[in-house]
């Protein structure tokens, strides 16, 4: 199961991480899960929340460029090496993976949860069923 | 492309071999320098100088005539440059100007015959028949693209709709009842009657118009591309400022390796604007025309502020005369990078040439130490933006690529976002040249 992940183009000036978040804030949606790539001039804010069209258009009156993609996310266990049997299905089916980052809480039943995101998400799926595991469905966020 | 254009050659001036087009030149400027004798600026200018028309032996001789600029025809508005009887002026066109005042050009009968027969000629070296209709976008008033392309084509014998001014879906209407041939306006206006000619679900492709002839403002390479696959025609660029004639100074011939400039009756240089010398040919520069055969309004020597390449080899279409670039930026405009002339309108072709990237930018010049520092701003589109850092900083190096490879330096990109570069009504900012405002330094004034 794939989810929707939003992101959003960032000038690298002070304050800027604000307006986004901010906007989220007012219309009272909560981030599940983010990650900020930068270069030294710009960044990328990617985050995972429960209703990504309505996020979608919060940012976009706010002014933001906001671009929607596909994400997989899956749970692991919240132990040393609970991310390892993950990464070796990804390897063996040759995923690259392009980023990956932690969702912010916990999972119920003692387990962390990541976001992944492939070149085609399809194949990433296939490969994590076949060795018996299940991301995680928009309805479980 | 659909239609398929012969080389024709309206006139047969235009075919004069070097030698012979120079000996009419030399005589045609000694004819102008008598005429302009009386005209006060010029009559002070050559009292000054000792030049009379014996002073001119060769075409090169030009150079010792004076300059004439906007500022001059301002200082002497309306009339002080008019070099014939006022009673003879039977046409008056002039220019808005961008700033204070509009400045007027007047145009004697023959004055007008010969511009008409001016614009036959790019007309049909761009493809113009006696059996076509053309449309008319321009509008008709002091401007002088409406009027002079309209006697161009009524010289050429073929059929114009006046359309002019008015709204786009008028203009679009006329078109598909009409059926014309050719559309003739400003590039810009074609670009975007195709975009509301879309908007309404009509496929520009599907109209009659199978030749363009533009003008009226610089555009780009890029842009003919756009025009010719939007409508499927061919486009023609030409060229003219009131101050000179008005259209019909240069136009392409089918060929398309630049524009031919009238020289029988526009003597034209390229000159360094800082050093008032001339350039080589394929060397940038600003042109400078000095009328040839005109009775009203000829003026020596006027300095364009247009920068461009200058072509004197020879043409497949058999004309003989020099051939300009297009128009690649104005001297005003012109910024010295680490002592290298750059256009802004370099950087907006670059720009165009990469997909998803807005056409708004801004160019910050500065001098942190001692080398020139010059940063583009460039407003990230929502189509261009990605999640991925690698096609982001893939997106930097194809706009450094493109940059670096039209205006020969390196310059420092910036993705911004939307919106955040300031619009302003009218001509935008392009360049902020921090330089200017850095104590100790005093940049050269083109
Ligand atoms: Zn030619």
């Amino acid at each position: 199961m794939k989810l929707k992940q939003l992101s959003v183009f960032l000038e690298n000036r002070p304050g800027q991480v604000k307006v986004p978040c901010k906007a989220l804030a007012d219309a009272g949606v909560n981030i599940l899960a983010m990650s900020l790539a930068d270069t030294e001039q710009f960044g990328i804010l990617r985050f995972i929340v429960k209703d990504p069209a309505k996020a979608r258009d919060v940012l976009a009156k706010a002014g933001c460029v906001v671009k929607e993609t596909e994400v997989l996310a899956v749970e692991v266990d919240d132990r040393p090496g609970g991310l390892l049997r993950l990464l070796e299905v990804f390897e063996k089916a040759n995923m690259t993976i392009e980023y990956m980052y932690a969702f912010n809480a916990n999972r119920p039943g003692g387990k962390a949860a990541l976001a992944f995101r492939f070149d085609d998400p399809e194949i990433a799926v296939k490969a994590l069923q076949g060795a018996g595991i299940n991301a995680i469905a928009p309805i479980e966020l | 492309m659909s239609a398929k254009i012969e080389n024709r050659i309206w006139d047969k001036d235009e075919t004069l071999c070097r030698a012979d087009l120079e000996r009419l030149q030399v005589q045609r400027l000694r004819e102008t320098v008598q005429r302009v004798a009386q005209v006060p600026f010029y009559k002070q200018k050559f009292a000054e100088t000792g030049i009379t028309p014996d002073s001119i032996k060769s075409a090169a001789d030009v150079r010792k005539l004076p300059f004439t600029t906007k500022a001059d025809l301002r200082e002497h508005y309306p009339w002080g440059f008019l070099a014939c009887d006022p009673k003879q002026v039977k046409r008056i066109h002039g220019s808005s100007g961008t700033t204070g005042k509009p400045t007027f050009v007047a145009y004697t009968k023959n004055d007008r015959d010969m511009w008409a027969n001016l614009c036959a000629r790019f007309l049909v070296s761009g493809g113009l028949r006696e059996d076509h209709l053309c449309h008319m976008a321009f509008s008709y008033g002091l401007f002088t693209g409406g009027f002079g392309l309209h006697y161009g084509i009524e010289k050429v014998g073929a059929a114009i709709c006046p359309a002019a001014g008015g709204n786009t879906p008028r203009h679009i209407l006329l078109i598909q009842d009409l059926k014309p041939d050719v559309l003739i306006g400003t590039p810009s206006y074609a670009l975007h009657i195709a975009e509301v000619a879309r908007q309404q679900g009509v496929d520009p492709r599907s109209m009659s118009l199978r030749f363009g002839h533009f003008g009226g403002e610089p555009w780009t390479e890029e842009m003919r591309t756009k025009i010719e696959a939007d409508f499927d025609m061919h486009a023609f660029n030409n060229y003219g400022l009131s101050e000179v004639i008005g259209p019909g100074v240069s136009g392409d011939c089918i060929f398309r390796t630049g524009m031919h400039i009238q020289e029988d009756h526009f003597l034209v240089e390229c000159i360094n604007p800082n050093t008032l010398e001339p350039v080589l040919d394929g060397q940038r520069g600003e042109l400078v025309f000095t009328a040839l055969t005109k009775e009203a309004f000829p003026l020596l020597r006027y300095r364009t502020r247009d920068i461009a390449v200058l072509d004197h080899g020879k043409c497949e279409c058999g004309r003989t005369t020099c051939r300009m670039s297009r128009v690649i930026g104005r001297s005003d405009d012109m910024l010295i990078i680490r002592g290298v002339n750059v256009f802004p309108s370099q950087v907006e072709e670059a720009l165009l040439r990469v997909d998803g990237v807005a056409p708004h930018y801004l160019i910050e010049v500065s001098r942190p130490g001692t080398m020139d520092e010059i940063v583009v701003k460039v407003e990230i589109s929502p189509q261009a933006f990605s999640d991925k850092m690698r096609q982001m900083q893939e997106l930097k190096r194809r706009i450094d690529h493109e940059i670096h490879s039209i205006t020969g330096i390196r310059m420092g990109i910036e993705l911004v976002e939307p919106q955040t570069i300031e619009r302003s009504m009218g001509k935008a900012v392009r360049v902020v040249d921090h330089r200017k405002t850095q104590a100790g330094l005093s940049m050269p004034k083109p």
